[in-house]
Formats: C-alpha cells, sequence, structure tokens
C-alpha cells in the first residue's frame, strides 16, 4: 500500500496530490534557504498567518459580488494581498520604530491571525447552512483536490523555483553580506523583498494542500537540515530543494494510505524525521561527525603523550592512554614497552626536539604557527629543512 | 440590562482581563529579551501536550490537560535549546523547527484519535470559547454577594486570577533582578544573579500563564498578548515600570473592548450574530499598537535623532 502510494498507484486524485505536494516541497526548500542564511526564517511564520484575513475578505467580496466564494485563485490571490500587508507591516514597524523584528514579527502574526478568525466568523454567520469550508486553509486539506487547483499548486512551485535559480547569486549575497551589496552598488531593499515575495508567493500556492499554520515549517526545516550536508550555497539549495520535494512526496503518498492521515502534518513530520537524519549522520556538520572528530582527536593526545611519556622514561597511570598504548601494540600487557613501541617513542621525541627547536627559533615563525603538539614535522617542513634543523639538533643530542 | 450582563458579559470580560494581564507581564521582558516569539513557539506546542493529556487520562479535564500542556512547552524549550547547541543553528530556525514540527505531531495525534465525542479540536485550541464561560446562576448584581451564586462561576475564573495573581506575584519578587538580567545579562552576572535560572523561570511562568490562558481564552489570545501590549508600551517611554503599567492598561483595554466590540458591536451594525471575541481582541490589541507605532513619544528607533 506504501509503495503504491509511493509510485503513484493509488488512483488519481492521490497521484495530483503527492506531485503537487513534491513541486511545493521544492520550491519551499529552495526559497526557505535564503531566509534561513539571511536570519529571518521566522518571518515566513508572519507572512503565512498573514493570509488568513486575505482569504476571509477574498470570500465575502466573491460572495457579495454574487460569484462561487470558494474559488481558489480568488482565495489565493486575497491571501498573498494581506500577506503583503503582513510584510509591509513588520518592515515598518521594525524601520521606524524602535521595536525589534521579532517583536513586530509576533505582532503582526497574532493580529492578522485574530483579525482573520473575526472574519471567519463573520463568514459562517452570513452564510448560515451552507458552510465556506475556509476552516480548511488552516489545517490543508487535499480531500477532494481537483484538477485546476492541482495545476495551480503544481505552476506556481514550478515558477517559483524557476525564480530562485534566476535569483539564486544576488540573493545569497544579501543573505551573508547586506552591508558589502549596498556598499558595492546593489538594491538590497529590492532583493530582499524579491525573496520575501517569494516565500510569499510559496506560502500562497502552499496554503490548500499544507495549510497556514504549518507551511512555515516547509519553508524552514528543509533548509535548516539541508544547512547539515555542505558549506556551499549551491549545493544547500539543492539538497534542500530535494528534502523538501522528498518531504512532499513521501508525505502525500504516506496520507494517502490510511484515513485520517491529514496531509499537511505528515508532511511536515516526514520533514523533521529527514531534519533528524541530517542533524545526526550529515558528514562534517552532523553529531555523529562531531563526536567521532572528537575521539579520534583525544585518541592521538593521548598516543602521543604517552608515547613522549615512554621516551622519557616516566611511568603512565592514566587508563585511557594505557588502553591505546595496548592496542597500538606500543605496550605489552604488563605494561613493558614492545619494540615497535620504543621506536616510536623514540621517533616522538625526536620529532617534538625539533619543534622545541623550530619554535625558539625567529627564522621559523610561519611554521612554527602551525605546531599543534600533535602533527609531525614531516608534514610541515621539506626533508631538506629538516636536516638543516638536525644540524642545530646534534650538539645537544652528543652533550 | 444588568442581570444579563452580570451573567453573560462580566465573567467571560473578567477572564479576558485576567489572561490578557498575566500574558502581558512576563511579555514585557520577554520583549526586552528579545524572546517574543518564545510565546509563539509555547501557543503552538500546547496542543500535542493537551492531546497526549487526554490520550493518557481519556478525560477531557482542566488538570492533566493543563500538565500536559506544561510539560509539552518545557519538552519544546529543552528542544530548542538542544537542536541550537548541537546543530549551531540560530535560535529563531531552531524555534521553527520545533515548533512546526511538535505542532504537526498535536494534529496528527488529535485526526489518528477517537475525540470525535469529546469538545476537543484545533479550532477551539485556537479561538478559545471565551464567549461559552457564562455564569448561570447569576442574576444582577446582587449575586456577587451570594455564595451559593458564586459557587457557579464558571472554574476558568478563579483559575485565571490564580494564574494572573501568580504571575503578578513572581513579577513583583523578582523585580530588580529581573530588570537588571533583561537589560544587561553581562553585569547581571558579575553581580552575581544566577541569569540562567533567571532566564528560564522567565520562559516557565510565561509557559504557565500561555497554558492557563489558552485553556480558557484560545492561543491567539495568548500570542497577541504576550507582544502587543508590551510593545505598545515600549513605544510609549523609557522607563520599564511606566512600560509595564502601560502593557496593563493596554492589556485590559484590548479585552474590555475587543469583547464589547465582538459581542455588541455586529448589532449595533444591524447583524445577528457576535464575532470571534478571541479574534477582535487580538484586533484591537494590534490596533492599539499601531496607534502606539504612529503617535507613541518614545516610538522612535535606538540611535535616531530625537524629532522637532
Amino acid at each position: 500500500m506504501i509503495w503504491e502510494a509511493l509510485f503513484l498507484q493509488l488512483g488519481y486524485n492521490a497521484t495530483l496530490v503527492t506531485i503537487g505536494a513534491a513541486l511545493l516541497g521544492m520550491a519551499a526548500g529552495a526559497t526557505g534557504v535564503f531566509l534561513f542564511l539571511g536570519k529571518r526564517a521566522l518571518v515566513s511564520d508572519a507572512i503565512s498567518h498573514a493570509t488568513l484575513p486575505g482569504v476571509g475578505l477574498a470570500f465575502i467580496v466573491m460572495v457579495l459580488l454574487g460569484g462561487d466564494g470558494r474559488s481558489l485563485p480568488g482565495l489565493l490571490f486575497g491571501s498573498a494581498l494581506s500577506a503583503g500587508l503582513g510584510l509591509l507591516c513588520v518592515s515598518w514597524l521594525t524601520r521606524a520604530t524602535r521595536l525589534s523584528e521579532d517583536a513586530a514579527i509576533g505582532a503582526v502574526l497574532s493580529v492578522f491571525f485574530g483579525f482573520g478568525i473575526v472574519l471567519l466568523t463573520v463568514i459562517q454567520s452570513m452564510t448560515a447552512g451552507r458552510q465556506a469550508g475556509l476552516e480548511t486553509f488552516l489545517l490543508g486539506s487535499t480531500a477532494g483536490m481537483l484538477w485546476d487547483d492541482a495545476v495551480i499548486i503544481a505552476l506556481g512551485g514550478a515558477a517559483v523555483l524557476a525564480l530562485v535559480v534566476l535569483l539564486r547569486r544576488p540573493m545569497a549575497a544579501v543573505a551573508f553580506d547586506p552591508e558589502y551589496i549596498a556598499a558595492s552598488g546593489g538594491d538590497v531593499r529590492r532583493i530582499e523583498l524579491a525573496m520575501m515575495g517569494l516565500a510569499m508567493a510559496i506560502t500562497v500556492v502552499g496554503l490548500k494542500v499544507v495549510g497556514l499554520i504549518l507551511i512555515v515549517a516547509l519553508l524552514i526545516i528543509p533548509a535548516v537540515a539541508a544547512r547539515f550536508w555542505s558549506e556551499r550555497v549551491g549545493r544547500v539549495v539543492v539538497i534542500a530543494g530535494a528534502l523538501g520535494g522528498a518531504s512532499g512526496w513521501i508525505g502525500a503518498g504516506l496520507s494517502a494510505t490510511a484515513p485520517n492521515l491529514p496531509t499537511g502534518p505528515i508532511i511536515v513530520l516526514v520533514a523533521f524525521a529527514l531534519f533528524l537524519v541530517s542533524l545526526l549522520l550529515a558528514p562534517g556538520r552532523g553529531v555523529l561527525a562531531a563526536a567521532l572528530r572528537h575521539r579520534r582527536f583525544q585518541r592521538r593526545v593521548h598516543l602521543r603523550q604517552g608515547l613522549l611519556a615512554l621516551a622519557q622514561g616516566q611511568p603512565i597511570y592514566e587508563g585511557l592512554t594505557l588502553r591505546l598504548m595496548r592496542a597500538a601494540g606500543h605496550l605489552r600487557a604488563d605494561g613493558v614497552a614492545t619494540e615497535t613501541g620504543r621506536a616510536q617513542a623514540a621517533r616522538a621525541l625526536l620529532d617534538e626536539r625539533r619543534w622545541h627547536l623550530l619554535r625558539s627559533n625567529p627564522r621559523h615563525e610561519a611554521a612554527a604557527a602551525r605546531y599543534d603538539g600533535l602533527t609531525p614535522l614531516e608534514r610541515v617542513l621539506t626533508p631538506d629543512q629538516i636536516e638543516e634543523l638536525d644540524r642545530e639538533l646534534r650538539p645537544e643530542g652528543i652533550t | 440590562m444588568g442581570e444579563e450582563f452580570v451573567a453573560l458579559s462580566l465573567p467571560p470580560m473578567l477572564i479576558g482581563i485576567c489572561a490578557a494581564v498575566a500574558c502581558a507581564l512576563p511579555g514585557n521582558f520577554l520583549l526586552l529579551r528579545r524572546q517574543a516569539l518564545i510565546g509563539d513557539a509555547i501557543s503552538h506546542v500546547v496542543l500535542p501536550g493537551i492531546v497526549v493529556a487526554f490520550l493518557v487520562t481519556g478525560i477531557i479535564a482542566a488538570l492533566p490537560m493543563m500538565l500536559g500542556a506544561g510539560a509539552a512547552a518545557l519538552v519544546a524549550v529543552a528542544l530548542i535549546e538542544v537542536i541550537r547547541r548541537l546543530g549551531k543553528i540560530e535560535p529563531g530556525a531552531a524555534m521553527g523547527v520545533v515548533f512546526t514540527a511538535m505542532f504537526a505531531g498535536g494534529v496528527l495525534l488529535l485526526e489518528q484519535s477517537d475525540t470525535s465525542d469529546v469538545h476537543l479540536d484545533v479550532q477551539h485550541a485556537l479561538y478559545g470559547n471565551l464567549e461559552s464561560l457564562i455564569w448561570l446562576d447569576a442574576f444582577g448584581w446582587s449575586s456577587l454577594f451570594d455564595w451559593a451564586a458564586l459557587k457557579g462561576l464558571p472554574p476558568e475564573l478563579p483559575r485565571m486570577a490564580a494564574t494572573l495573581a501568580f504571575v503578578s506575584g513572581f513579577t513583583w519578587v523578582f523585580w530588580r533582578p529581573l530588570k537588571i538580567s533583561s537589560f544587561d545579562e553581562g553585569f547581571a552576572r558579575t553581580v552575581g544573579l544566577p541569569t540562567g535560572v533567571l532566564g528560564l523561570s522567565l520562559v516557565v511562568v510565561a509557559a504557565i500563564a500561555a497554558v492557563a490562558a489558552f485553556d480558557a481564552v484560545g492561543s491567539i489570545i495568548v500570542i497577541a498578548m504576550f507582544i502587543c501590549p508590551p510593545a505598545a508600551a515600549r513605544l510609549m517611554t523609557n522607563r520599564l515600570e511606566v512600560q509595564v503599567a502601560w502593557s496593563v492598561g493596554f492589556a485590559t483595554l484590548s479585552a474590555i473592548l475587543g469583547y464589547v466590540l465582538a459581542g455588541y458591536g455586529p448589532l449595533w451594525l444591524g447583524f445577528d450574530d457576535a464575532v470571534s471575541a478571541a479574534g477582535m481582541i487580538a484586533t484591537v490589541s494590534g490596533v492599539i499598537l499601531g496607534l502606539a507605532a504612529l503617535f507613541g513619544p518614545e516610538r522612535a528607533p535606538m540611535g535616531a535623532p530625537a524629532e522637532g
């Protein structure tokens, strides 16, 4: 059943939803990277909550004009207008008053949402008996999604994705260093506006599938997860898009397999699972990689110190050092040094004495800066240089 | 008029005021510490807490729900901190990851469990049901002095009043350390204040206020009251004492005006049905913030030259 869902075998509607959700997730993941890198991830929360009054007003206007209040393009248009207004409010509050951006975000988010709820109750009384179903925009609903709706979502997602590809360089530059861009003649405000506009477009397109409370998750979670996998913006964007797309695809597929599995929350939870995997397993920035790195470093330090102690005839008491030395074959079980152990110890001591000489000589200042008590000198100097160093070392050895 | 007012409007109004002020008080400090969005995060994660509490106990009762919600809030705060440290992620993004995932989990649990016969749904969690907290035993103002009638008060009122008293007590007792550590964390640490404990207990108090208020009035009011009244008050003055006083005033004004507008506004305009009181209270607080941002005497950004 699950495999059938993932390979689009569950019928027309489920296939539609799955493809739409995957496209949406890809576009949202890629867009979210720039918000996250600019440390403005939560602005998207304000944008998404600010769509609600627009949905309500669009419904009221369309009904008053005698049309069908539930027409998706009209509702999305209204939501885009009010999200834009919310965005302007956030930037106005941050620029014109002393309030910080997070306070502005929280204020816009709660007030717009509150007003939206007021409008929803107005609509409920307005269309007594004819349930408008606008509540589905809160948490998303894919049940009964129409072909037209799916086309809008797919086209919207694809358009946003194309714009992200087009604008990736200026947006990355602004996210990292807005002052530099401003100083070199770029229009920071316009690029930021474009960035926010894309986030807004994602929010509006995603309202139907994921709902306005959770759409922010698709903008934040894949981007944060992708950041673990690479240090290069281009790759992070691609990975975030892939993670977002996978979340949408798998999430929508899973939710089609059983009743009572709401699409939006499932997509978000799949994204969160991918985030957890990235947090733990990503090479480089992942938790596991960091722990392994720490352990390797610890082993090197202990081995080196153990060898030095051995060479200078000092007793070793530290448990980990003893275990490591035995495992490496430097010590026998009774604590007496083996042949290789003594040879290694002598080499370590020679290395340490070379370093000592190097660091006391101002001529080798550049090389001396690379001293960390672990790196063998052979990796820093050429054999010729070491030979030259050894000539100064010898007299001390003879005496 | 009086009879109807005491029975139908007075209790929800009082509950609204208590909830608004209880959230606005810690909101002042969260705002100054740039943690304003903690309120937003807490009010989202309350949902899974409540659902889990319901699944464990099988009943809709105030105490297990509040415990569950409080536990969820603490779990969320801890998770945010863990993810922020382990992944070296900026706090805003870590918060966004945690609260959306937990909220999604809550919705999923809610859909999976059989809660159709009990009054527990997402809409209720968002809007609350302020309008339904009526006092059926009241017959006019004299009921306020009638012990038998007072016992029929909606239980949310004494609970909210107790929460308000607790939050006020916390603010009053820890006023100086809170003030110092909110403005200058480094200095507070130098003079020996436990800033970490202080910061955490502020978040816990905020969570208590949020959870109690959430039960009575829904999460919109909670988020709005954490941020809007303190933010508006921040634009009125440079003194913390005055700011807190303004924020309490603004919170009270939002609660009263919002409730009245929601209950009677549509009637004045010729409609039959009232609109959501929780939504209207949030809207009014936003209007107050907007006015403060336009006309507040201390609204200028930091470092900007004074006007005139």
